[in-house]
């Protein structure tokens, strides 16, 4: 891999700068920069870019938090023949082109021999142009259907996380059946939420499901009320929230202060953990959605049991959200990747990657050998009052668990894969 | 080395000596600037961001009318670029040139709306129909990719003649890019000490004088916005370029509001300044993020600091120090 | 769908009540923006805090009421200390240096609530009083945008009488014509600026509290508004306060009928609005010719 070669250009940067260190030469802007934050020589370097500003900060925290113990339990473990693993994590402020800088950044001046992370849609997307172009593993921990598809992927492509596609599919299949057929959707107008209508709809039509409308909403709405009229008007079995974030958080909130709740059901493709956690039960009572892990796993699934237990001694007590969870078999697939092959060769540990079968935190999981979609299991679940709660993190009630095979993802041929 | 310096009435000799030389000092200066960052994509970064603010600083520094619409042009160069590189496979040289093209044509478009309104409401006109621009390039979905913004701008080495350069090489991207940035620097001043740069000046200094004088300053401002528009619209062609990709958010206000921080940072109506800005916002953002989570608090310190004790902005004020 | 009569009115209705959390939002701006002609780009981060501000109050008295008067109050005295100390050495220098003042006061601002009360945000429940809904004869409307409305009335009402009935109101007037006149009668105009930008930021601490139970709270939450509060300035005219208002309800309309009929074209909506109307009319709906060219 081209970042393990001697760069000439950067060895003689760093001969300047040493000269000019010693020689106390100070440029407006320019010169200083600490030395003590270059990366250590032989680890295994791996680069997560993702949100630390904005919005989604709570669950870029959280992909830290998981890839942080992935790594410390690759090194408690030994490493790789001894070399061990170490994290440089870098904030993307939620914006494609300054990811892409942190990106080619992590791998030009850091050296990182993976790149893992993101929590949007876009910054994925532009993340993988950038780490594709130079060769390099990146795995993806955030939703969407684009990047499996040939065009944007690669043969270093990963995608840890559910796609909207199956997201979407297995709410849908849930949620139709019981509620009612005849469904509105408010979407936010975005690739995200568009993709996850995609979802709903591929599967609804099936079902024979009567769409009355599709609704879309700009993304970061902070007022919903003009749009209730409308969908009441519409009296449909099922509203359909896709958003994501803090537009979910408000979306639900006016819903249920303009009384939708009382003449619908509301569903959603995923409930937000960290919007139930700071917004209550109230706000997310009723409301039917997805998550692709939730702690509660534990009784059911000894490999969560580990991974809870482990993720809560390094974290003061505290339970991995969803992302936590990704944040954790992000790394650590690719980690461990990189130990069965024996390198951190690119294309050496895709193969790698792509030949392993686990059972990491929520079962077992594996790439699809086309695409590197990572095929897994999916929650269905509900807010889970206080008064059950065995704990202030005891959010969801699992209502179902939807075990995914290769046929309900979208195929390898509609991809465009050959 | 800028406007203000012709108000001076006694520089020294040796100062003046560069100023009269400032596009090749200016060069100089940008050419050896790599060798001293980091690493090289934030040196490219800087080296664009500081070509854009150049052209913002036309409208804003030279002409003195506040722009908060400038990432429309920036944006448009970008996704014009962009696009014909990525899905039609036209030319790198080609596809920056109609980069520039729409940059301007974007320019001229908004100037005939909005070059009527003065002060605040011209910068919310600007801000307006900038936001119309994200809109058509947010829901143009088959060609911009929308939201998932424009990847596969992949421009990975380029031949002329003989000679095959490699553009994923960090250090050869810069001093490609630099090659461009190097003649916008030149034509800019070019423009600046033309006898229309004088008539921007009178603008800046006295609209109703200048109006007086028999200059038709509607068509003068109209121009100056064009022009900046084209000198964005290459700053965005060429970042299209850099980053292989354009996100959408590249039209966005945040945009808009950065390059006229970075302006003002470096010192508004100066030469120089725009760049020595851009290489300050980027690189103390760099250094700062690495150390902690509070960048922002730091960063809005600093403004405070400037506004309320460096007004002239960075290289405002190290050109009055020289001077004095 | 089918359009009927009694969904126009409730829209219309809905477009009205949503126009009055507008006018809240852009009113504080206006103010300063009108009078001191200071372009107040920490206007979102005031409205934040006071956002943070209630939740604080709102924890230690779980009284929404409190909040309603001990807000504005904390708000109101971060705005003077930020006039007094740092916008003050900057008037006569023109637009551009307040603006990239409270710019990066926005910033720090923003990243000092992070540091107190984390990055998570804050949940901030309807008071208990306000909760439900009444039917409105078209559908069911929440009780708590009633009372918004008619708050929103009353402080209007209320800051209308100050500025046209009261002394010190004829002396802002006056000041905000020709401030040379004021210092020529000897009147100490300094704390007439101090005082508007006081009651400014005021009044967008208590938008923040009042919006806190709709749209939840967060650190980010003032970047939105703050553009929505320049909009609203823009449109109805700098430093008119009917200005502000006609326009904000005015937003609220073509915002509630744009997401009936073309929802995608709902943000959009606004921004050509303001567009359209300075085209039309440069200094906006209501605002004087020259004021800050």
């Amino acid at each position: 891999m081209a970042a393990d070669k001697d760069h000439p250009a950067s060895f003689q940067r760093r001969s300047i700068i040493k000269a000019m260190a010693t020689g106390g030469v100070v440029l407006a802007g320019g010169g200083v920069f600490p030395g003590i934050l270059r990366a250590q020589a032989d680890n295994i370097r791996v680069g997560l870019p993702i949100p630390l500003t904005g919005p989604f900060v709570n669950e870029a925290r959280a992909v830290q938090r998981g890839a942080e113990l992935a790594v410390k339990e690759f090194n408690a473990a030994g490493g790789m023949a001894g070399r061990m693993a170490e994290l440089l994590v870098r904030d993307d402020k939620l914006n494609p082109q300054e990811a892409v800088t942190r990106t080619i950044e992590l791998i030009e001046k850091d050296r990182a021999h993976f790149i893992v992370g993101s929590v949007s849609s876009a910054v994925q997307l532009s993340v993988n142009n950038a780490t594709k172009q130079r060769k390099v593993i990146y795995n993806s921990v955030s939703q969407s259907d684009t990047i499996n598809e040939a065009k944007d992927w690669s043969k270093y492509t990963f995608h840890e996380c559910l796609n909207p596609h199956m997201t979407a599919g297995a709410v849908a299949r849930y949620a139709f059946p019981k509620f009612g057929k005849r469904v509105v959707f408010l979407t936010a107008d975005y690739a995200y939420g568009h993709e996850m209508v995609r979802g709903f709809q591929t599967v609804g039509k099936a079902m024979g499901i009567e769409v009355l409308a599709d609704i879309r909403h700009p993304l970061g709405q902070t007022d919903f009320s003009s749009y209730f009229p409308k969908i009441l008007a519409l009296k449909p079995d099922v509203l359909v929230v896709c958003n994501f974030g803090r537009d979910q958080a408000i979306s639900f909130r006016q819903a249920a202060d303009f009384g939708l709740k009382k003449q619908m059901k509301i569903i959603a493709p995923l409930l937000i953990h960290s919007g139930r956690m700071v917004d209550g039960h109230d706000v997310y009572a009723d409301i039917i959605g997805g998550t692709g892990y939730y702690w509660g796993l534990e009784d059911t699934v000894p490999s969560a049991k580990r991974f809870n237990d482990a993720f809560r001694a390094a974290n003061g007590g505290t339970y991995p959200t969803d992302y936590a969870g990704l944040g954790y078999v992000g790394v650590r697939g690719v980690l461990a990747a990189a130990k069965a092959a024996n390198s951190t060769d690119s294309d050496k540990v895709s193969d790698a990657l792509r030949a392993i079968k686990g059972d990491f935190y929520k079962g077992p999981t594996y790439y699809r050998a086309c695409d590197h979609q990572s095929v897994q299991s999916m929650l269905i679940v509900e807010s889970k009052p206080a008064a059950q709660a065995k704990n202030k993190e005891d959010i969801f009630n699992i209502l179902a668990i939807e075990n995914f095979d290769e046929s309900k993802l979208r195929s390898c041929k509609e991809l465009g894969h050959a | 080395m800028s406007t203000i310096a012709t108000d001076e009435h006694a520089p020294t000799l040796k100062f003046e000596s560069v100023e009269r030389h400032r596009v090749l000092a200016t060069i100089l200066a940008l050419a050896v600037f790599p060798l001293l960052m980091p690493f090289h994509a934030l040196a490219t970064n800087i080296l664009l961001f500081g070509l854009f603010a150049a052209g913002y600083n036309l409208t804003f520094g030279y002409t003195g009318k506040l722009s908060f619409g400038h990432a429309a042009f920036y944006g448009t160069g970008a996704y014009a670029c962009g696009i014909l590189i990525s899905q039609y496979g036209v030319h790198w040289s080609l596809a920056i040139a109609a980069g520039v093209t729409l940059g301007g044509l974007t320019a001229f478009v908004m100037g005939l709306l909005a070059i009527r309104t003065r002060g605040i409401y011209f910068a919310m006109v600007t801000l307006a129909l900038a936001q119309c621009v994200y809109f058509i390039g947010f829901h143009a979905t088959s060609l911009t990719g929308g939201d998932n913004g424009l990847r596969g701008v992949n421009v990975p080495a380029i031949s002329i003649g003989p000679i095959s350069i490699d553009l994923l090489q960090p250090f050869t991207r810069y001093y490609f890019m630099l090659t461009f940035v190097a003649f916008a620097v030149w034509l800019l001043s070019r423009i600046l000490n033309s006898p229309f740069g004088a008539v921007l000046e009178a603008i800046r200094e006295n609209e109703q004088r200048a109006r007086a004088s028999g200059f038709n300053i509607e068509r003068a401002k109209l121009l100056s916005f064009v022009l900046s528009g084209l000198f964005c619209g290459l700053a965005g062609a060429l970042t299209a370029i850099n980053l292989s990709t354009v996100g959408i958010d590249i039209i966005s206000y945040h945009t808009s509001g950065q390059v006229m921080m970075v302006t003002l940072l470096g010192g508004m109506g100066t030469f120089f300044g725009p760049f020595v800005g851009a290489g300050t916002f980027l690189a103390m953002e760099h250094v700062v993020t690495a150390f902690t989570e509070r960048w922002q608090l730091i960063v809005g310190l600093m403004f405070m600091g400037l506004v309320l004790f460096f007004p002239k902005g960075i290289w405002g004020t190290i050109l009055e120090w020289v001077k004095k | 769908m089918e359009l009927s009569f009694s969904l126009l009115v409730q829209q219309l209705f809905i477009g009205l009540a949503l126009g009055s959390i507008y006018v809240l939002i852009g009113v504080g701006l206006s103010l300063i923006f009108g009078l001191l002609t200071v372009v107040n780009f920490a206007h979102g981060a005031f409205y934040m805090v006071g956002a943070y501000v209630a939740v604080y109050i709102f924890e230690k008295t779980g009284n929404f009421w409190a909040c309603l008067v001990l807000v504005p109050l904390a708000v109101g005295a971060l705005g003077l200390a930020t006039e007094r100390w740092l916008v003050r050495p900057l008037y006569g220098r023109g637009l551009d240096y307040p603006l990239l003042l409270t710019f990066g006061l926005a910033y720090v601002l923003v990243d000092s609530v992070r540091m107190i009360f984390g990055v998570q945000g804050e949940h901030f429940s309807t008071p208990e009083l306000l909760q439900g809904t009444v039917d409105m004869g078209f559908g069911p409307f929440p009780i708590y945008r009633i009372f918004l409305v008619g708050l929103c009335a009353t402080l209007l009402l209320a800051l209308w009488l100050f500025i046209e009935k009261t002394r010190l109101g004829l002396i802002v007037r006056a000041g905000s014509r020709d401030p040379l006149v004021l210092k020529v009668l000897g009147i100490d105009v300094d704390r007439v600026w101090l005082l508007i930008f006081g009651i400014g930021t005021a009044l967008a601490g208590l938008a923040g509290l009042l919006a806190a139970p709709l749209r939840g709270v967060n650190p980010e939450m003032g970047g939105p508004v703050l553009i929505e509060a320049f909009v609203i300035t823009v449109i109805g005219g700098m430093g008119s306060l009917v200005g502000a208002i006609v326009a904000g309800l005015l937003v609220g309309v073509v915002v509630a009928m744009t997401t009936l009929f073309q929802p995608e074209l709902a943000e959009l909506s606004i921004f050509a609005l303001m567009a359209l109307v300075l085209i039309v009319r440069p200094n906006g709906l209501f605002g004087r010719e020259g004021l800050m060219s």
